[in-house]
C-alpha cells in the first residue's frame, strides 16, 4: 500500500487549528470565543503571579480564592498528598473552597479502559469549571491527569464548534452554562510560583537533602505549551515545577540520565497488569535514580507518579534489586519543610517505601511524631473526638 | 487457504496468520468498517500527519521498552489505511500503551497515544474480544468511576489486591475507617469513595453519563455490570423527577 498523501493533506486541510497546537495562545482563543458567545470565560480576579509557559507565553496564577479539584488516587490512596496541598496553603494565609460538588476528571478510567467518550469526558470537565464558575472560587487542580486531560478537552472544544455544541446542550440540561477558565492550572504551579512564599515559611532545614524529580508526563508532554518553563531551572530544557521549589527550599536536586521516561503508571496496567508497571518503575527509574544520583527522596508532582514509584518498590526488593528509596508528592516535602507534622498532615503511614530515613536526615523524630500520632488515634476511638480537625494537626 | 490468510501472504510478512494470532479473524469488510470509525472520530485528524520515519516516539514509549509494541506502527497503518494490520493492533497491540503520550514528542506533530485511544474506544463500542479481555478484573473500578464519581476509593486498599504493595496496604485496610477519620479536611473522611460528592453532583454525572452513550459503551464489554449500573442511574434519575 502507498501512504495516500492527498488523504492526509486533506485531514490537515479539514483540521484548521490543528499541527503546532503548542504554540497557539488557548487563552486568546477562549476568550475570543467568549466575545462570539461561544462560552463563558472564568477570569483569574485576585492577584496573582506571572509565570511563563514552554514557549513564553505568560500564565497567571492566582494566589488565593481557590477552588480545589481534588484528585481520586490522592484522596482515595495518598491522602497525606492532598492534606499537604490545602496544609500550606492554609499556613500561607490564603482562602479556598474545598468543595463537595466536584467529581473525578474520571480520565484515569477513560486512559485505562476507554469507557467513555470524548463527549462524556468533556461534559464532566465542564460539569467541574461550572461548578467552580458558580461558588466564585478559580480552579486549582490537583491531579496531573485531571490537568492534561482538561486542556486536552479545551484543545478540543476550542476546535470543534460540534463539541462546544453537544456539551452546551448537556449543560442546559444541568442548568448550568458551557464554561471554561482563563488558565488551567496546576496545583505544582502554584507551589513553584509562590516558592519564595513558602521558603520564607521554612522551618527544617533541608540542605543536606539530595532530591531527584520525577515530572509527570501528563503536566508537561500532554498540550505542552502551558507548562511552566524557566531559563535559569535546566537552561529551560525540563519543566521547572518541582525543580524550582525543591532548590528555593534549599535541597540539592541531582540529575538522571532516565528524567523523560514515564514512571510506568499505565493507567490500565497499575490497577490489572502491575508486572509491566513494577519492572519499568524499578528499573528504569528507581535503580537508574539511585545509581547514578543517590537521591534522599524522589519528588514527583502527580498522583500515579507518587502511587507508582511508591508502591512498585516492595516486590522488587524479593528479586534483590537496587531499590529502597522515598517518594513523596513536592506538597509533602513542602509541608515537611514549613514543620507539618509527618503523619497528621503528610500521612506517610499510607506509603509504602520507607521515609524513615528521609525524616531522621531531615531532623525529624518520626518515632515520637508516630506516638502522638497514636494518642490522635486514641481520642477517636474513646469517642473524644468523631474527626481530627485542623486545629488538631498543628496540636 | 482462506481469503485472508492469502492476502496476508501476498501482502506483508509481518501479519500474524489467523491460525496463530489468537483472535478470530472477520471478514475484510468488517475491518475496513471499524477502520471507518476511527477515521470517522472527530479528533483523528488532529492526531496524524504522516511520518518522517525517525522512531522517536519508540525511543521515548515505555511500551516499547517492555512489550511488542510500537507507536510507529500504530502511526504508519492508520496513514497507510491498512486496516488489516490495524485490526490486528486493535486485538492486539492498543491495550498496552501507557497512555503517558510520550509520543507527542513526535517532530511531525502526530499524537499515536490519542490514535490509541480512538482505537479503544471503536474496540469496546464493538464489544472486540481485545476489549473484554482487557477490562477483565476491572468492572469494579469501572462501577465506582461511574457510580460515585471518584475512581479509587480507600476501601479498594486491600492486601489481596494488592498484595505486591507491602504489608503498608494491610495497615491502612486493618485501620481504614479510624485513619479516615484522622484526616483533617472534612470531605475526606469517606472510605468508599475518594471524597464526599453531593448528592445532586453525582445526579448530574449519571445525566452526563446516559446522554452521552459512555453508559452503553459498557453493554458491549460487560452486560452484568451495565445492567447493575442503569437500574442505579435511572432510578435515581427518576427520584429526581429527571426525565430522558
Amino acid at each position: 500500500m502507498t501512504i495516500p498523501i492527498e488523504a492526509l493533506r486533506r485531514n490537515k486541510a479539514a483540521a484548521p487549528v490543528a499541527g503546532r497546537r503548542s504554540l497557539a495562545d488557548p487563552r486568546a482563543e477562549l476568550l475570543a470565543l467568549e466575545r462570539q458567545g461561544e462560552l463563558i470565560v472564568q477570569k483569574i480576579d485576585r492577584e496573582a503571579v506571572s509565570v511563563q509557559t514552554k514557549y513564553g507565553r505568560e500564565k497567571r496564577i492566582q494566589k488565593a480564592h481557590l477552588w480545589h479539584h481534588k484528585s481520586c488516587g490522592q484522596c482515595g490512596h495518598i491522602p497525606g498528598y492532598s492534606t499537604s496541598i490545602f496544609w500550606v496553603m492554609r499556613k500561607l494565609g490564603y482562602d479556598y473552597h474545598d468543595p463537595e460538588d466536584q467529581t473525578s476528571c474520571t480520565a484515569w478510567n477513560y486512559y485505562a479502559s476507554a469507557t467513555s467518550n470524548s463527549a462524556a469526558q468533556a461534559a464532566v470537565a465542564v460539569r467541574n469549571f461550572a461548578a467552580a464558575y458558580e461558588s466564585g472560587y478559580f480552579p486549582l487542580i490537583h491531579c496531573g491527569t485531571s490537568y492534561g486531560h482538561y486542556k486536552e478537552v479545551r484543545e478540543e472544544l476550542i476546535g470543534h464548534p460540534e463539541l462546544r455544541a453537544q456539551v452546551r446542550d448537556i449543560m442546559a440540561k444541568l442548568g448550568k452554562p458551557l464554561v471554561l477558565p482563563e488558565e488551567i492550572v496546576h496545583y505544582s504551579e502554584w507551589f513553584h510560583a509562590l516558592r519564595d512564599e513558602i521558603a520564607a515559611k521554612q522551618v527544617r532545614d533541608v540542605s543536606g537533602i539530595v532530591v531527584t524529580v520525577h515530572p509527570a508526563c501528563h503536566y508537561y508532554k500532554l498540550v505542552e505549551g502551558d507548562a511552566i518553563y524557566d531559563p535559569d531551572i535546566y537552561g529551560g530544557q525540563r519543566t521547572a515545577v518541582v525543580t524550582g521549589l525543591a532548590e528555593a527550599l534549599g535541597a540539592e536536586v541531582r540529575s538522571y540520565s532516565t528524567w523523560f521516561d514515564c514512571c510506568g503508571f499505565g493507567f490500565r496496567h497499575i490497577l490489572v497488569q502491575r508486572d509491566f508497571t513494577r519492572s519499568f518503575a524499578t528499573l528504569r527509574k528507581i535503580e537508574v535514580m539511585k545509581e547514578e544520583a543517590n537521591p534522599d527522596v524522589v519528588l514527583t508532582h502527580d498522583t500515579g507518579c507518587v502511587t507508582t514509584l511508591d508502591k512498585s518498590q516492595f516486590a522488587a526488593r524479593a528479586h534483590g534489586r537496587n531499590v529502597g528509596l522515598a517518594v513523596l508528592s513536592e506538597a509533602q516535602f513542602a509541608a515537611l519543610a514549613m514543620g507539618a507534622h509527618p503523619y497528621r498532615v503528610c500521612g506517610l503511614h499510607w506509603h509504602s517505601a520507607d521515609y524513615r530515613p528521609l525524616l531522621e536526615k531531615m531532623g525529624i523524630d518520626w518515632e515520637q511524631a508516630w506516638a502522638e500520632f497514636q494518642g490522635d488515634l486514641r481520642r477517636l476511638e474513646s469517642g473524644e473526638k468523631r474527626y481530627l480537625d485542623w486545629d488538631d494537626v498543628d496540636g | 487457504m482462506t481469503e485472508t490468510a492469502a492476502r496476508y501472504t501476498a501482502t506483508d510478512a509481518h501479519y500474524k496468520l489467523p491460525d496463530v494470532a489468537g483472535y478470530a479473524d472477520v471478514p475484510h469488510e468488517v475491518k475496513a468498517q471499524l477502520f471507518e470509525q476511527v477515521k470517522g472520530d472527530f479528533r483523528f485528524g488532529d492526531y496524524l500527519y504522516g511520518c518522517y520515519e525517525c522512531g522517536i516516539c519508540v525511543a521515548v514509549c515505555p511500551s516499547a521498552k517492555f512489550y511488542d509494541f510500537s507507536p510507529r506502527r500504530i502511526a504508519q497503518a492508520a496513514a497507510r489505511q491498512d486496516v488489516e494490520l490495524i485490526y490486528q493492533q486493535m486485538q492486539e497491540d492498543i491495550w498496552e500503551c501507557s497512555q503517558c503520550f510520550s509520543c507527542l514528542r513526535c517532530p511531525r506533530g502526530n499524537n499515536p497515544g490519542g490514535i490509541v485511544t480512538i482505537m479503544r474506544e471503536v474496540a469496546v463500542n464493538n464489544g472486540l474480544a481485545s476489549a473484554k479481555q482487557a477490562l477483565v478484573g476491572y468492572s469494579r473500578i469501572i462501577y465506582k468511576i461511574m457510580s460515585t464519581g471518584t475512581q479509587v476509593s480507600p476501601d479498594m486498599l486491600r492486601s489481596d489486591a494488592f498484595p505486591d504493595w507491602g504489608p503498608e496496604t494491610a495497615d491502612v485496610a486493618d485501620n481504614l475507617e479510624l485513619w479516615r477519620r484522622a484526616l483533617p479536611a472534612e470531605t475526606m473522611h469517606t472510605t468508599s469513595a475518594g471524597w464526599s460528592v453531593a448528592d445532586r453532583t453525582l445526579v448530574e454525572l449519571y445525566l452526563i453519563w446516559l446522554e452521552t452513550g459512555a453508559l452503553d459503551m459498557i453493554a458491549e464489554v460487560d452486560s452484568s455490570l451495565y445492567s447493575i449500573l442503569q437500574e442505579l442511574m435511572e432510578e435515581r434519575l427518576e427520584e429526581e423527577g429527571i426525565e430522558l
